[in-house]
């Protein structure tokens, strides 16, 4: 593979990877936190409803753990293609 | 040892390992004042974002929006956190591979244009110090409450203490103050949550024990104890929406995407070694935020619960339902004094009504009680994290040590934007335009004179400050959301994207949310020049102000699309560029080429 193509078939590794990770993010905040909190507070854990949870709680858990995931796996992608940091 | 002295030993020691900070960590060449010498590890860096993030507004006010407006208040918890998703993904890594100093060269250097870079500066000093307003007055409060001076004079020592480190130090100050400053506030914060979360669910971790059961022995879950108890008054549920969905959809957005595109914190992103540690860096600022945000839910519903428990200590209805005013603990009293907390006997029986009168059918129910309007006329959404130790009988130097926090959250911030507004003056306008030949040494002194300005014309706005001070944070994040992050972001993920394109761009989402804000606000917030009454009714698809942020760059982002269709596409080495930033490969040496 030359460099050129290479470095085309990395960027939509990471379009892809990152296209995934966004629609995590949607989803524990958009959609469970606001759009679809009445439906999701019919459930419980603990003392918490759950869409409520995910508004003011889980949904910051998500954003952390989404940013390590990424940055793990776009670390491996960047080996994988050769174009990481020396 | 009285509250006051050891409030003052607590404050001075922190003050006194700020400087201290700032002697050992001086800066000598512009790439150390500018970045810090892009030698901060990303754990460092992350603290020092997450200092320069959590502002006063954070620290104090956050827990008591929370307080009283419930579920809807999550839009901030969501909001001021999920912008870092966005930042660590889409727009950190690649801007720190660029390796350069600011956000504005960035945009001036993609777009070849001098014009793009203009209109990014403006954009960087409007939003900077509109937010270093409220940072200068958060000091000013927290001296003049604590420590019983006047609010000039803590405006005043605020000042001066920044003065010293910043200019001093530059990044490179700022960035091991500002992990300092988080130790201080972080601290501070947690602590009196734990304690109040142990005495009413018996679980140490506020997190946990918002989720928990009361430990009054009723079982009930802490959050359906305080549906009840508020919608017994007549207030409306806290776990219930308020605000429409769409309107809550488009401010979480909006301030996701502000916060993404707000220059004092991407340029923290410049500071670390390599494009790897931009994306960890994030994580870990995020981390180090998040230990705040998720805490002050629970903060903010303890704080309501304990506050509608002392007041409505019985049955709703009975006489003795109600607390009697000259049995007021101490706090109470403590606070009446500053006029935050304010009580007026309606019905002259000495005891205390607070209750929603707005609520027409729970009005008509209280008036067959005896009661004739609610009675806290005044309470400050502001005294609640302040109060809370006292609320729960914490001891002097917790008291002590949550007003070193609140100084620790507003000088942090401060620093930040003084540095970004100096850099924006020193590195993109004299440097950038005036005279692109000066010497490194001449830079580095325009840069500090530019920091001893900001902060000069910083603390005589805290001081004086214009009277739509509150208003202008819709501004900042609005400024940042239409303008700053779809330019970035388009500038990395669109190769096609020409200068015209751009510039287009920026000026339609500028303009349109700066229109939209000013309707409803009034020209330049001047009173009496808003154009239509600020309620629902009469907003765009029931869209606020604060929310259209996000309209405005959704506007920028079609424009730019639509002019850079039918404009010719940017140069070779434009496109060139563009590919080399999208790979980590070789930041070292871009960082090298300055």
């Amino acid at each position: 593979m030359s460099e050129q193509t290479q470095r085309q078939a990395y960027w939509k590794a990471n379009l892809k990877l990152v296209a995934l990770c966004l629609s995590i993010w949607f989803v524990v905040s958009y959609l469970f936190g606001i759009i679809l909190v009445d439906q999701l507070n019919v459930i419980s854990i603990g003392g918490y409803r759950l869409g409520f949870w995910f508004a003011q709680q889980g949904s910051m858990y998500i954003f952390v753990v989404l940013i390590f995931f990424y940055a793990n796996r776009i670390g491996k992608i960047d080996r994988k293609f050769n174009v990481h940091e020396d | 040892m009285d509250l006051k002295t050891l409030t003052f030993l607590v404050v001075g020691a922190t003050f006194a390992l700020y400087i201290g900070i700032a002697i050992w960590a001086r800066a000598s060449t512009t790439k150390e004042f500018y970045v810090a010498g892009t030698g901060v590890h990303p754990i460092a860096n992350g603290m020092a974002t997450a200092a320069d993030w959590m502002s006063a507004a954070s620290f104090i006010s956050m827990a008591g929006l929370i307080a009283f407006m419930g579920y809807d208040a999550s839009v901030y918890l969501m909001g001021w956190t999920g912008g870092y998703v966005l930042l660590a993904l889409l727009l950190a890594p690649y801007l720190r591979k660029f390796g350069k100093f600011t956000v504005s060269e960035f945009i001036g250097e993609r777009y070849y244009s001098k014009a793009a870079r203009m209109v990014a500066v403006i954009c960087l000093i409007v939003a900077s110090i509109t937010y270093v307003i409220g940072q200068m007055k958060g000091v000013g409060v927290a001296f003049s409450r604590f420590l019983e001076v006047d609010f000039h004079t803590g405006v005043f020592v605020g000042m001066t203490i920044v003065f010293i480190y910043a200019v001093m130090g530059g990044m490179k100050g700022i960035t091991y103050t500002q992990i300092a400053q988080y130790c201080v506030l972080i601290f501070a914060y947690t602590v009196p949550a734990i304690f109040i979360s142990l005495n009413l669910t018996g679980n140490p971790i506020p997190q946990l024990g918002l989720g928990s059961s009361m430990a009054d022995g009723s079982g009930m879950a802490l959050l359906d104890k305080l549906d009840m108890i508020v919608t017994d008054l007549g207030f409306a549920a806290y776990t219930a929406q308020k605000m429409s969905t769409m309107n809550m959809f488009l401010l979480t957005l909006s301030l996701m995407i502000g916060t993404a595109g707000l220059p004092h914190v991407i340029m923290r992103f410049f500071t670390v070694p390599k494009v790897a540690d931009a994306r960890t860096s994030a994580g870990w600022a995020l981390v180090f935020i998040a230990i705040l945000y998720t805490t002050a839910p629970a903060v903010g519903a303890m704080a309501r619960l304990n506050l509608m428990n002392t007041i409505q200590s019985g049955e709703v209805g009975a006489v003795e339902g109600n607390m009697v005013y000259a049995d007021r603990p101490s706090w109470f009293k403590s606070w009446e004094t500053t006029g935050l907390l304010k009580f007026e006997d309606k019905n002259g029986d000495g005891r205390v009504q607070y209750y929603n009168d707005k609520n027409e059918a729970f009005a008509a129910k209280a008036a067959g009680f005896g009661w004739q309007g609610n009675e806290m006329v005044k309470v400050d959404r502001d005294i609640m994290v302040l109060a809370n130790p006292e609320v729960a009988n914490l001891p002097n130097w917790v008291i002590a040590l949550v007003a070193a926090g609140g100084l620790a959250a507003a000088l942090s911030t401060a620093a930040g934007l003084l540095l970004a507004i100096s850099t924006a003056i020193s590195h993109d306008v004299i440097k950038g335009m005036i005279s692109p030949g000066i010497s490194e040494k001449k830079e580095l002194l325009a840069s500090r004179i530019a920091m001893a300005g900001a902060i000069v014309v910083a603390g005589y706005l805290g001081m004086n400050p214009p009277g739509f001070a509150a208003q202008v944070v819709a501004l900042a994040f609005g400024l940042a959301a239409s303008s700053i992050f779809p330019a970035l972001m388009m500038g990395i993920f669109n190769k096609n994207m020409d200068d015209k394109g751009a510039i287009v761009g920026m000026l339609v989402g500028l303009l349109s949310t700066l229109l939209y804000i000013f309707w409803f606000k009034g020209w330049f917030f001047i009173p009496g020049t808003a154009m239509a009454a600020n309620t629902p009714d009469n907003w765009f698809m029931g869209i606020s102000p604060e929310a259209f942020g996000a309209v405005g760059a959704m506007l920028n982002f079609a424009a730019a699309y639509v002019v850079s269709k039918i404009t010719p596409p940017p140069p070779e080495h434009i496109q060139h560029l563009v590919e080399d930033i999208r790979v980590p490969m070789g930041a070292a040496k871009a960082a090298a080429d300055h």
